[in-house]
């Protein structure tokens, strides 16, 4: 009974991290058509601002914007600078640069986070106030991981109010049912381009300092979370607030138990869903376009 | 006439220049290393392993300057190949020390016969290297992955006299090589090994194995690499198993490297290792006095195995007077080094290039503020087959995932 209740808790929190993750991987990808290839080096990076931030002794919560903050600047530099230039070529041409810029820029980032912070990993300390476990029924739980999905909620409900209530969220969720539609109704595509690229970013570096002391810090982060915000976006469906968040902890949950109850299938209990849903049902369960 | 008296010295430096060059010619040191990826950490270590030992001779050996070419192989196969043969035939190398990981040196395996280039391992533990796939020009200078682990067998069974354990290791051939020897040796002493888990190399979260853990058992083996037993003590102790099970484990478990970066999840931890910082003995002391004052951290894993192979590197020279062109005559006298100090203790090779040397069985305890590795028992004269003869040991399978078969998993 304990062993059910601590993977389905396991399950959520990991279900937790992967919405932080692949929410803002979603909305990029669902409005602006641009797949980021440098999410996860966003979440190690925001990781790796938040872990100094923590040394410089500020608070876990200050620590949290920083990361967020900062890789929001770095991913609004990037859209303006870089990923602006690249939309004006034909379509088919567009996606291969796409990937390939935001791969590279993956590639960078990644080396000089090797270069400002090391190679050894690092843990990110437990918030004194969030530490310690719980203990019920019998089966002992780390605390964290409850505030992380907690959190998570928090985020989700914001996100869902902000695209559903706020004119800026309007604009959003018209950009990614029809793009050329909204153009032509007179949309500031320019400017919400920035402002989901950052936004997107943001979550994606908060999500890392969020997961730091559960994950821990370490080069090859980026590679490792990568995988899975791509599997839970394209389960959830491209451009879904609510696939993404389905779909986290669905992944969350198959992942777990997956894990548990068929271990010698660990990576193939990863892709199968996705798989599936590629073959099946392209644009997702909650997308309207096709992966 | 000007024209002549030129040509006239350049010829006659030309005929000179072989003879000056050779009694000058640097001895050429290929060191392969991992600068980038998540092996980083380590390939540093071992360069600054390197670095200790050069500067302690002041870059020359036998008389002859010491030139290391250092190349960066990511931890990929493919690049340590081509890596490998531009130091062999763009840079002339005449020995390489290297490479950081086992599925490296599996790699490069077959080149190094085809070019006969000796080469010492630094860190590379796969045990075929010095059982099944034998090379002429290979010798390590560190143990393999079951050597440290056969022997914590037996402590667990005789010693602390665990009956019923589970192991938990990486899904890659260090985990399973290191797991099968512990298994061995610790069900022939009477244990029982009745649940083996094996998370993949790069999961992201310990949590759903640390809950599959079984609560009757009377401890846990536990065979990391890199930064995944940082990770997993850390989350092991949030479960509240630490203290409830205890944990023994293998050298890369609690390495230096990464415990600095622990806390007091990492106590009472148990692990084996051919090497320990805190191993009290002259040499050792010196060398981790010179690592501290110079890097600002403990000596682990890496940083104690480069050193060693450039101890190797400088009695063989000896031996041959510098004469490292001289291959075959090199390459005897290396596999014929017996070390009596140094900072992992006295040290010869086995016929199969793989060192005989102490195993220490070490317990994580906080000194003057900084956590270490406590040496509390050794095993002298440890070689990579344990108390098995080597015949008989050879002619079984290597240690994988299923070798040896675990009969006692419920």
């Amino acid at each position: 009974m304990a062993f059910w209740v601590i993977q389905s808790l396991n399950g959520l929190a990991l279900g937790g991290l992967l919405f932080l993750l692949s929410s803002g991987f979603s909305l990029i990808f669902g409005l602006m058509r641009v797949a980021n290839l440098t999410h996860g080096a966003y979440f190690m990076l925001g990781a790796y601002v938040g872990l100094s931030a923590l040394g410089a002794g500020l608070d876990f919560a200050t620590a949290l914007l920083a990361g967020g903050l900062a890789v929001a600047l770095f991913g609004g530099l990037v859209e303006r600078l870089i990923l602006r230039r690249l939309a004006a070529r034909p379509p088919a041409q567009r996606t291969l640069a796409q990937v390939l810029v935001t791969l590279g820029l993956a590639f960078i980032i990644a080396d000089g986070c090797l270069w400002i912070w090391g190679g050894d990993p690092m843990p990110l300390p437990v918030p004194a106030a969030l530490g310690g476990a719980v203990r019920a029924f019998g089966f002992v739980f780390p605390f964290y991981r409850l505030v992380v999905v907690v959190i998570a909620l928090l985020v989700a409900l914001a996100l869902w109010l902000g695209l559903e209530r706020t004119r800026v969220g309007a604009m959003i969720r018209a950009g990614v049912d029809d793009m050329e539609m909204a153009a032509g109704m007179g949309l500031p595509v320019s400017r919400l381009f920035t402002t989901v690229f950052c936004l997107g970013a943001a979550l994606a570096g908060m999500g890392g300092v969020l997961g730091g002391p559960i994950l821990s810090v370490y080069p090859g982060l980026d590679t490792d979370m990568l995988p899975l915000a791509l599997v839970v976006v394209i389960l959830g469906g491209i451009g879904s607030l609510l696939g993404a968040f389905v779909g986290s902890f669905i992944i969350g949950f198959v992942y777990t138990f997956g894990q548990t109850l068929l271990p010698d299938l660990a990576y193939v209990i990863l892709f199968l869903p996705m798989v599936l849903v590629l073959v099946l049902r392209p644009r997702g369960l909650f997308g309207t376009r096709a992966a | 006439m000007t024209r002549r008296f030129f040509v006239l010295v350049l010829l006659s430096m030309l005929v000179a220049a072989p003879a000056v060059a050779l009694a000058q010619e640097p001895i050429r040191v290929g060191f392969l290393t991992v600068r980038s990826g998540p092996l980083a950490a380590g390939g540093r270590q071992l360069e600054e392993g390197f670095q200790i030992f050069i500067k302690e001779r002041n870059g020359t050996l036998s008389g002859r300057k010491l030139e290391v070419i250092y190349a960066d192989t990511a931890g990929q196969p493919a690049l340590t190949k081509t890596k490998t043969q531009e130091l062999v035939e763009r840079n002339r190398a005449h020995i390489i020390i290297g490479p950081l990981a086992a599925f490296e040196a599996l790699a490069i395996n077959d080149y190094i016969k085809q070019v006969e280039v000796p080469i010492i391992s630094s860190s590379a533990a796969a045990e075929d290297l010095t059982q099944r796939k034998l090379n002429p020009w290979f010798i390590r200078a560190v143990g393999t992955s079951a050597q440290v682990t056969q022997p914590i067998g037996e402590y667990a069974a005789k010693v602390l006299r665990y009956k019923r354990m589970a192991t938990i290791a990486d899904d890659f051939a260090y985990g399973h090589e290191g797991t099968s020897g512990f298994q061995r040796v610790f069900e022939d002493n009477g244990g029982k090994v009745v649940q083996k888990l094996w998370p993949p190399l790069n999961v992201a979260d310990y949590g759903s194995y640390i809950a599959q853990i079984k609560p009757n058992v009377d401890a846990l083996y536990t065979g990391f690499a890199g930064a995944n037993g940082l990770r997993f003590l850390k989350q092991y102790a949030e479960y509240g198993l630490k203290g409830k099970i205890p944990v023994l484990g293998n050298m890369t478990n609690t390495d230096e490297g990464i415990l600095k970066s622990m806390g007091d999840e990492a106590l009472g931890a148990l692990s084996a290792g051919w090497y320990s910082a805190a191993n009290d003995t002259p040499a050792n002391r010196k060398f981790v006095a010179a690592v501290r004052a110079e890097f600002k951290a403990d000596p682990g894993y890496y940083t104690a195995g480069a050193y060693t192979a450039g101890l190797f590197l400088e009695a063989a020279l000896k031996v041959v007077n510098g004469k490292i062109e001289d291959k075959p005559a090199f390459m005897k006298a290396l596999r014929r080094v017996r070390l009596t100090e140094g900072p992992i203790g006295p040290m010869r090779l086995d016929e199969y290039g793989n060192p005989i040397m102490n195993m220490y069985i070490r317990k994580v305890e906080r000194k003057d503020g900084r956590l270490v590795n406590s040496v509390i028992h050794t095993y002298p004269e440890t070689s990579q087959f344990w108390t098995y003869a080597p015949k008989a040991f050879l002619a079984n399978p290597v240690y994988s995932r299923d070798f040896p078969p675990a009969k006692n998993i419920e």
